[in-house]
């Protein structure tokens, strides 16, 4: 399973569209689930994969850790998430002049993640394709590693050590 | 023995609270008020690795909003009046965004003390809450050490 999240800024239509090409151009293609925002302004519903505009919470977390891959916007909850459960993750950034997001943060993100292991950027809707390809086979031969489920120590210590000061 | 810490913990569902959970053995047997903005994250709380690291905790939801919903905004103020109000917190910490800045703005207020720690999304400037917010935030952080400034934000480490 390929779960797919455009994480909760409202639609990506531009990287839903590309994975719904992807999906019927690939017909080995593993079942694959999307979330894919409110569709504010968007007309692109997924013809070759199922969808929810929106999941609980608890909803989104199973489906995430179900899935041998995940394909998100550039989001650092994605991400970080992603390198929480061992999954390799494409990552493909929003862009603030195509009105996708506020700022040019997600190309900020992707420059500083991409030598993540497991972390695979596709720069735009054109590299995706072979991106999740690359991705999906490197799903299949091995996990990514996991982080720890916390913050590093120093940092939760210097934040315990401002907390308890009377 | 004296009560313990009353901590409110803030921060906007998605990227903004995966961070705030990677941060919860700061607050580890506190007694903790967890603000969001999707009512299913309570559920999460006792589950996974941080079940049972606080005291005890309690949960409020409050309204989604962003500088665009002017409305929605307001609202969400007035929730989150409500829940310092009556929690009353000796210190408020936030990983973003609007509600984490309402919180830190009305804890001043109340004599709370504020950590900002501002979002690791923005790895080449401060988010525009976290700029405006730097008033009300007694520990203001960025998670990105090329960030760090002589009169602040400081920086103490990121949550990966």
């Amino acid at each position: 399973m390929i779960f797919v999240t455009v994480g909760t800024q409202g639609p990506f239509e531009r990287m839903v569209k590309a994975v719904d090409d992807w999906c019927a151009a690939t017909p080995d293609a593993p079942p694959v689930f999307g979330q894919i925002g409110a569709p504010l302004g968007s007309t692109h519903k997924p013809q070759h994969f199922e969808w929810a505009e929106r999941l609980d919470p608890g909803e989104f977390n199973r489906r995430f850790q179900e899935a041998a891959l995940i394909v998100s916007h550039a989001g650092m909850g994605s991400i970080i998430s992603a390198l929480q459960g061992g999954k390799q993750i494409v990552v493909m950034p929003r862009l603030a002049r195509l009105q996708e997001h506020r700022n040019e943060h997600q190309l900020a993100t992707v420059r500083q993640m991409a030598s993540r292991p497991g972390v695979h950027v596709a720069e735009d809707e054109a590299e995706l394709p072979a991106v999740m390809a690359e991705a999906l086979a490197r799903a299949r031969d091995k996990d990514a590693p996991v982080i720890d489920a916390f913050a590093d120590a120093s940092f939760t210590d210097a934040l315990r050590a401002f907390i308890q000061k009377s | 023995m004296s009560n313990p810490t009353r901590i409110m913990a803030v921060a906007s569902a998605g990227g903004h609270w995966v961070q705030l959970m990677r941060l919860r053995p700061s607050w580890k047997g506190m007694d903790v008020s967890y603000v969001s903005t999707d009512p299913g994250l309570e559920a999460l709380l006792g589950t996974g690795a941080g079940e049972g690291i606080e005291a005890r905790f309690k949960f409020y939801p409050v309204v989604d909003a962003n500088r665009w919903t002017k409305m929605k905004l307001v609202k969400q103020l007035f929730q989150l009046l409500w829940i310092i109000v009556k929690t009353r917190p000796h210190v408020i910490i936030t990983t973003g965004a609007a509600p984490g800045y309402f919180a830190l703005r009305i804890g001043k207020m109340m004599g709370a003390r504020t950590i900002w720690v501002d979002s690791i999304a923005n790895a080449e400037e401060l988010s525009l809450s976290g700029q405006q917010v730097r008033k009300f935030a007694d520990l203001w952080l960025t998670q990105w050490q090329h960030l760090e400034r002589p009169d602040g934000p400081d920086y103490k480490g990121s949550v990966i």
